[in-house]
């Protein structure tokens, strides 16, 4: 069961940002991958692609990896084979110290550099901070500067901290990687009383939480009837945001670099 | 989607605001607040009184530890915490500024500042923040203000009060009053020029800079010989008061530089070791008044100003009641700055008497010498920077300081400590050491002192010297601590001792007190913890 107030917070979100989940396309990316494979991917892609290929996989000739451009369509199998093997009779080399699971991974990190191609480009920040504020309705949970909800994570120097490809796979695929610092969290009391946040803390005894009042709240494990993680509210943008309006997103988002002196 | 669901979400939105925690109107009427504590010494005249009564004279021999919550530093733990509706924040030195479940001390959220390098002269401390609306305010150890949400733990924004480089930093609790945020700096042992500076709550803009040393053309720089008054100290390094009926914030100054040999800065060197009282919206001078003029032996004047409203001599009268650094305990007209009684506290050798208008008279010959002078009380004072305490409902004025305690001051040096234990009455410090003083050496001593004769009605001797502060409460009990790590709880009006707990280390900060969904707690920061007790 969630709280009245918790059903608000969603229906508002879904109303707002056009029912993404309700009637948007399923999201594709490398099957089964996770954020933390996509992490890995981008680690090990980093460790033993980016010489030859730059950093972000566009250094060779009619290849760029990061935006899906291959020398012809490959299925995940091809490029995970191409990944370990090499391509014979090309300078692309076989890796054999490489494991399955990670050539897995490149694939999977790859596929969602693809799965956002031109997310960022093309944008512009200035239509992007007014989506932010208007139709994205994205200050219903988020903050930037003092501005907005405490609900979700705090965006005020986002652009430090994620490239656009991330930010684009957060606003199409929000659940895919959630940090443990942005997990939501629910309680009910013995009393009854039904309370969702943002998990700050716990511990053997006690949770602490900012509840959807923008309330600290702390609670005693012992007055619980029952608590745990829920879903993350954030809903995909898919189907309620236009390409270009992503775009215009990301290239605000990746724009915000903290607060510079008054 | 649904379109005609839109403004049903709006309106489900607009139903759920989330409340400022601490609203301006709510830091000027702290009666409306009982159970918080939301400024360094509690509200604007700096009673350091609490109007909670769950833990009284009866009881407090009951009291138990709740819980307790150790700083990741080994530096003094100066900070007074604030409570806002259960969430304390507290710092931890050097600036890392943290909330916890006052209930538990667990911790909700950590911001942690890494200052750039900053000399300080006495310890990377902090004594506390700063809160209106959800946002705290903190300075910072290399000449920074920050304004931090108080309900994620995000910089708002941060601004440069003053260069770190030329040897200022900030260890000060913030004084917030309306859309104002008031700073200054210490230094002043290192040469900077004092100031006190506000800022805007919203956007961290400097809205008005007071020198506290006047520049040529102003009036008061004729204290000064040659360019002394350039890097001539008088720095602002603890909280202040305010008074609404007035609207004039109220700071205390600190020692004049060089600290040792005034030789080089002939004159009063205004407005050094003074009092300044400014106008809040403006920073205009009002008026000041003056401690120690000329002073060459160290005894800065940034005590906190405590505001009471006290009947002198058969009329209400709004006064401003200063225990300083010096020995002496002053009774000030908080309107006007009108000297009403001054006496020593404790052995005074530097002066012996003021004239008509408060100015003090220097005694012969007590100055630095090369071969050295003796003087009382010592380089740290009478008391230092510690906050004291008053109680509207014993009308008793509480003070925490040192008895018995004298230097040698040698010409340009830093005075040497006299006394077979010497090194102990040193700058306070995290561990216990052993004490080996005799009676009549330097020792502390909390007494309570009749505002309208300054005069004590009681003491109660601590086991060494203390850099505590002290808390009043409505049940009638004073708590403070001392160097020998041991937290006390008083009766107010005799002086009894009711209650006391062995903490392991020195208490180097006041006391406070709260309350959480009616249960009345007691914090005390000592060694590098801070402890919380309540009944049980």
């Amino acid at each position: 069961m969630m709280g009245g107030t918790r059903w608000y917070r969603i229906l508002a979100l879904l109303c707002l940002l056009g029912g993404g989940l309700l009637g948007g396309s399923p999201l594709v990316m490398a099957q089964h991958a996770t954020g933390s494979d996509v992490f890995s991917g981008e680690q090990a892609f980093q460790n033993s692609c980016a010489n030859c290929h730059g950093k972000t996989g566009n250094q060779i000739a009619n290849v760029d990896l990061g935006h899906g451009v291959f020398r012809k369509p490959y299925s995940d199998a091809d490029l995970t084979d191409i990944v370990m093997k090499g391509i014979p009779g090309t300078p692309m080399p076989a890796t054999p110290s490489m494991s399955r699971e990670q050539a897995v991974q490149i694939v999977a990190y790859l596929r969602s550099r693809a799965l956002v191609k031109d997310a960022g480009a093309g944008g512009d920040a200035a239509r992007g901070k007014a989506l932010f504020a208007g139709k994205g309705q994205c200050l219903t949970c988020h903050r930037v500067n003092g501005e907005g909800s405490r609900l979700g994570p705090d965006l005020s120097k986002i652009g430090l901290l994620r490239n656009s490809a991330q930010l684009a796979v957060s606003l199409l695929d929000p659940g895919s990687e959630v940090q443990p610092t942005n997990r939501t969290y629910r309680i009910t009391t013995k009393g009854g009383q039904r309370v969702t946040g943002r998990l700050l803390n716990h511990d053997a005894y006690s949770v602490q939480l900012l509840d959807e009042q923008e309330q600290l709240r702390s609670f005693m494990r012992a007055d619980l009837r029952d608590e745990g993680f829920a879903p993350s509210p954030m809903p995909s943008v898919r189907g309620a945001l236009s390409d270009q309006e992503v775009a215009d997103l990301v290239q605000y988002l990746t724009s915000l670099r903290g607060v510079s002196p008054p | 989607m649904n379109a005609r669901l839109l403004p049903l979400c709006a309106l489900l939105l607009a139903a759920m605001p989330a409340m400022a925690q601490v609203t301006a109107e709510q830091l000027l009427a702290p009666g409306s607040q009982p159970d918080n504590w939301l400024s360094y010494s509690h509200d604007y005249s700096n009673q350091r009184h609490s109007p909670l009564t769950q833990i009284n004279t009866r009881n407090v021999d009951k009291l138990k530890l709740q819980w307790v919550w150790q700083a990741h530093s080994l530096e003094k733990f100066e900070a007074t915490p604030l409570v806002v509706n259960g969430v304390l924040y507290t710092v931890q030195a050097p600036n890392d500024v943290v909330a916890l479940d006052a209930v538990t001390g667990r911790i909700f959220w950590t911001y942690s500042h890494q200052p750039s390098p900053a000399r300080t002269c006495c310890g990377r401390v902090n004594r506390g923040l700063a809160i209106v609306g959800d946002t705290l305010f903190m300075g910072t150890v290399d000449a920074h203000l920050l304004a931090i949400d108080a309900k994620s733990g995000t910089l708002l924004w941060n601004a440069v009060v003053a260069d770190a480089a030329a040897q200022y930093s900030i260890t000060m609790p913030p004084l917030v009053v309306k859309d104002k945020v008031y700073i200054g700096t210490a230094g002043g042992d290192l040469g900077v020029r004092g100031f006190i500076a506000a800022y805007d709550v919203k956007t961290g803009r400097q809205v008005w800079k007071f020198y506290t040393i006047p520049a040529p053309g102003e009036p008061g720089n004729d204290t000064w010989t040659g360019d002394s008054w350039q890097k001539g100290g008088a720095a602002v390094w603890n909280n202040g008061a305010y008074d609404a009926s007035a609207n004039l914030v109220y700071f205390g100054t600190g020692n004049p530089a060089p600290d040792w040999d005034g030789r080089t800065r002939l004159g009063d060197n205004l407005y050094s070791d003074s009092v300044v009282a400014l106008d809040a919206d403006t920073g205009k001078l009002k008026w000041h008044y003056q401690f120690t003029p000329h002073d060459e032996l160290d005894y800065d004047s940034t005590q906190v100003p405590v505001l009471a409203d006290i009947p002198w001599q058969g009329k209400p009268r709004k006064v401003m009641l200063w225990a300083n650094r010096n020995g002496l305990m002053y009774v000030l007209d908080r309107l006007t700055g009108e000297f009403l009684l001054g006496k020593p506290y404790v052995e005074v050798n530097w002066m012996d008497g003021f004239d008509a208008k408060g100015r003090p008279h220097r005694a012969p010959g007590i100055v630095p010498t090369p071969q050295g002078t003796l003087v009382r009380p010592h380089v740290h004072g009478a008391i230092n920077w510690a906050p004291p305490a008053y109680s509207p409902r014993t009308g008793l004025f509480y003070v925490a300081h040192w008895e018995h305690s004298g230097i040698m001051a040698i010409e340009g040096q830093f005075p040497q400590s006299v006394g077979i234990n010497a090194r102990q009455t040193t700058m306070g410090d995290v561990t216990l050491e052993p004490f080996l003083n005799n009676d009549d050496e330097a020792r502390g001593v909390i007494r309570a002192y009749d505002p309208a004769t300054l005069k004590p009605k009681w003491e109660y001797k601590l086991g060494n010297i203390t850099w505590g502060g002290v808390l009043s409460t409505a049940g009638d009990v004073v708590f403070s601590g001392g160097k020998d790590g041991y937290f006390v709880a008083l009766d107010a009006k005799g002086g009894k001792l009711l209650w006391k707990a062995a903490l392991g280390g020195q208490v180097n900060a006041g006391a406070m007190t709260y309350a959480v969904n009616g249960k009345q707690y007691v914090a005390i920061a000592a060694g590098a913890a801070l402890f919380t007790f309540a009944l049980p």
